[in-house]
């Protein structure tokens, strides 16, 4: 029987290297296949705030300035200098910095990206909002001039996430913020194979030979984006069993996500490391309509904050304490924000007894909580579940409608009243660096209708905002932003229901994976 | 008959036509936006309008859907919402994987099933029909993913024989097309098998108790050539139904299957398509799924009166 199974083997392998030999080129190249986190559909880095897309965008395209680890905005395409009036920003291109296609990278085609950029982004909005100009000045300069000085300008500019500004030229960056670009044409470290591209199932990226790295070290986006390998490969694999199986079986070298359950079977796996790459990791937050009852109520809402613990959330969600963290910073723990005032019901275990309270005090009458629960994402089936019984003890009556996650965005959007096809309240996901700047979280704003969705109005919030505008020294902007935390477990804007982090695993022939909010290709270098 | 194959054809065209319109409607009823998906989480009401106005969403439906028939008619599938490709290159792209296992399954089925229902219905209740009863049964009941892993820890994890998943072209790399075609066929197989052994015997028992069988034997026939000859040929009629249909229903997506070996199939493509509310590539998905049937019960009508000379058109 062993004779029979060698031989087979031995019989496959002939044929799989015999076939090998035809196919490969004289020189071996240094190929990296990687499962993400989802499969690669969208390609326009300006159209979705998709996570797949941004991931593909920082392969492809190149950003004028970038964020470190440190948070500290560097040049990265281009220098900067910033008037002592805080008025004129300056950028000067690195020289020999050259599109895909061969041409040169100029301040026309940078000025036009972040044109396209400034329509829809919050930060690249306020910045428009209080643009005096931005036009060249030089062969390799131009200048971004404001009204008014506005601290956030770089930060917004270097924003890894939510939507990054990349660079694209000018014929691309003309396109129509509300249309996708027609070519993946840009300047950053690898070069998108279009030939190869089956949107869903794999990308492909090659090394881009005439990439000049910025100077410095490599730290999250910025510093040298050095490429050590001819190619990469994403490949999507909806199923978390078959991606792992597929890692221990040497077939691919790099899995973004490791669902915590499955991680005791690569423990101890020759050949297999798994680590968290981003240390900062995710949040899981729960959002209330503003406009109907009961949640148009402070009392109420603060009532149902009360009702829900931290711990069972993502005890429920996660499992494995080593992965998840108890955490009252609505800015996330580990950022320059992080504060924790009037988060102390939440991350100790709740107080039923005192949501008992308030809820009587708020004179709730019974109404229905339209609480959304998506089935299909397997990230935010937990939460609603663990919520509503929570919410169920304080004396909430909970309507808890199951639903696919599009009929949920699709429904969140709607303004009628939850008893005709509204709702009351839902969870979503962000990764930190998306909620860890008080102008970069979209949950934040109270404009009412214009507001994300659950439309509050919160005038005093707003207010806070604007001086963290306004604010030059981190010292103020601390102190505003500790103010704005108190104020959002007081009001509940939104329920902030700790961090979690997701494992990563990769084969031992890899070397150079460092952390970053998200995973980064260049600096990696594949042996044997 | 050529007469018949005409007016099928042509009986077709109305069926595509409801199912068309019905698909459209359904499609537009259902909750769901293809410009939440495309715009992602952060985006706001207004910026969602806007894309809503580019993608022609917030056109009547009757428009929407009279730009769709011209563009049918035309041969044009349209462009998929969401990846800005053209519907028929993601619908090609993702049909070859799917025919290629198909014909696979229904190959090794068909070989393997049918002397299994021949032989279970001559060694009828003996020991041997038992077997194939239990496998059958077995082949039946258990789901696909639990037999899909169960073949991937044994010949890829542990023996080390095939990959784990994938699909490359066989035109591209045969050996490696082959390799990991392998388990995903007997992994469906195992179903195919345990219906059309079933079937095969069942049928096969009823025409074994026919007065034309028993003529044969009477007339001192072998009892191979009473099988092969006499019987099986009229057994065969719901046996090529239940091929047919198997066939179809392979074609038109095993998306558990097509998951587990991460295989870029249609039914992947049609899961994929749903959740994201592509409409374009659905309807072009279902129209394609539709026309897969129509044409399979065609070809299987026609079958039968090769296989049983009562049956004439």
């Amino acid at each position: 029987m062993t004779a029979i199974w060698s031989g087979l083997r031995s019989g496959i392998a002939a044929a799989t290297a015999l076939t090998m030999t035809t196919v490969l080129p004289a020189f071996a190249e240094t190929t990296i296949t990687a499962v993400m986190h989802s499969g690669l559909r969208v390609l326009d880095p300006v159209i979705t705030t998709a996570h797949i897309t941004r991931d593909n965008a920082f392969m492809i395209f190149d950003t004028l300035v970038a964020q470190d680890a440190d948070f500290v905005v560097q040049p990265q395409m281009a220098n900067f200098e910033v008037s002592e009036d805080g008025l004129t920003y300056t950028f000067t291109l690195r020289d020999g910095l050259k599109w895909h296609d061969g041409g040169e990278v100029t301040p026309a085609d940078c000025i036009a990206s972040i044109k396209r950029w400034m329509q829809r982004d919050g930060g690249g909005q306020m910045i428009n909002a209080r643009m005096e100009s931005l036009e060249a000045t030089g062969d390799k300069s131009f200048a971004l001039t404001l009204k008014e000085p506005f601290p956030y300008t770089l930060e917004a500019m270097a924003k890894p996430s939510g939507l990054a500004l990349f660079m694209m030229p000018e014929r691309l960056a003309n396109t129509p913020a509300n249309e996708p670009i027609p070519e993946m044409i840009g300047s950053g470290p690898f070069k998108f194979v279009q030939d190869e591209f089956q949107p869903g199932v794999k990308v492909v990226y090659e090394k881009n030979e005439d990439y000049v790295p910025a100077p410095g070290p490599q730290s999250w986006f910025a510093g040298a984006k050095d490429v050590k390998v001819d190619r990469v490969e994403w490949v999507t694999m909806p199923d978390a069993q078959t991606s792992l199986n597929a890692l221990m079986n040497g077939e691919i070298d790099f899995l973004e996500q490791v669902p915590v359950d499955l991680l005791p079977l690569l423990e101890g796996m020759p050949g297999i490391e798994s680590k968290v790459l981003a240390p900062l990791g995710g949040v899981s937050i729960g959002r209330m309509n503003f406009l109907y009852p009961p949640f148009d109520n402070p009392k109420i809402r603060k009532a149902a904050e009360m009702a829900l613990s931290q711990e069972d959330v993502l005890t429920a969600l996660i499992g494995n304490p080593d992965y998840f963290k108890v955490c009252g910073a609505i800015f996330g723990c580990g950022t320059p924000f992080e504060f924790t005032d009037g988060s102390e019901s939440i991350t100790s275990g709740g107080d039923i007894e005192g949501a008992k309270a308030l809820l009587e005090e708020a004179g709730y009458d019974g109404t229905p909580v339209v609480l959304m629960q998506p089935t299909d994402v397997v990230t935010l089936t937990a939460q609603p579940i663990v919520a509503a019984q929570a919410l169920r003890e304080a004396g909430f009556t909970v309507d808890m409608q199951p639903m696919d996650w599009q009929t949920l965005v699709t429904r969140r959007a709607s303004q009628a009243a939850p008893s005709d096809g509204g709702w009351n309240l839902f969870f979503t996901n962000w990764i930190v660096p998306e909620v860890s700047n008080p102008l970069g979280n979209i949950m934040l704003p109270g404009r009412g209708d214009a507001a994300w969705f659950g439309w509050p109005t919160d005038e005093e919030i707003n207010g806070m905002l604007d001086d963290f505008a306004n604010a030059s020294e981190l010292g103020d902007q601390k102190a505003i932003a500790q103010k704005i935390q108190a104020h959002v477990m007081e009001n509940v804007n939104y329920i902030h229901l700790g961090q979690y982090f997701n494992p990563s695993a990769w084969s031992d022939k890899l070397s150079g994976v460092e952390e970053a909010p998200f995973p980064v290709f260049w600096g990696l270098e594949k042996n044997g | 008959m050529p007469v018949y194959f005409l007016r099928r054809v042509l009986a077709a065209i109305p069926v595509m036509l409801v199912v068309a319109v019905f698909v459209f409607l359904l499609l537009r009823l259902t909750p769901g936006d293809p410009a939440a998906v495309l715009a992602g989480d952060m985006a706001t009401p207004e910026q969602l309008e806007k894309i809503r106005d580019s993608l022609g969403l917030n056109d009547p439906l009757y428009v929407q859907f009279f730009r769709w028939m011209g563009e049918l008619l035309t041969g044009d599938f349209g462009t998929s919402l969401i990846s800005n490709q053209p519907v028929i290159d993601l619908v090609a792209d993702r049909m070859w994987p799917t025919i290629w296992i198909a014909l696979i399954t229904i190959t090794l089925s068909v070989i393997v099933a049918v002397p299994m229902g021949v032989v279970a219905a001559w060694k009828h209740r003996s020991w041997i029909d038992h077997l194939v009863m239990t496998f059958s049964v077995l082949g039946f009941s258990i789901p696909v993913f639990v037999i899909g892993y169960l073949l991937i820890k044994l010949f890829a994890l542990d023996l080390g024989l095939l990959p784990v998943q994938g699909y490359v072209a066989p035109s591209e790399d045969f050996p490696g097309f082959a390799a990991r075609a392998v388990l995903p066929a007997l992994t469906l197989a195992s179903i195919y098998i345990a219906l059309i052994a079933r079937m095969t015997r069942a049928s096969l028992l009823d025409v074994l108790g026919e007065d034309y069988v028993r003529t044969a034997r009477a007339k001192g026939l072998t009892e191979t050539r009473v099988l092969f000859r006499h019987a099986l040929r009229n057994a065969a009629v719901p046996v090529m139904t239940v091929i047919g249909t198997g066939f179809a229903l392979l074609i038109s997506g095993v998306v558990v299957t097509e998951s587990v070996y991460n295989i870029p199939g249609l039914g992947r493509l049609t899961v994929d398509s749903i959740f994201a509310r592509d409409y374009p590539v659905i309807q072009a998905l279902i129209l394609l799924t539709s026309g897969i049937y129509v044409l399979v019960n065609l070809l299987i009508d026609l079958s039968y009166s090769f296989l049983d000379p009562r049956i004439r058109y």
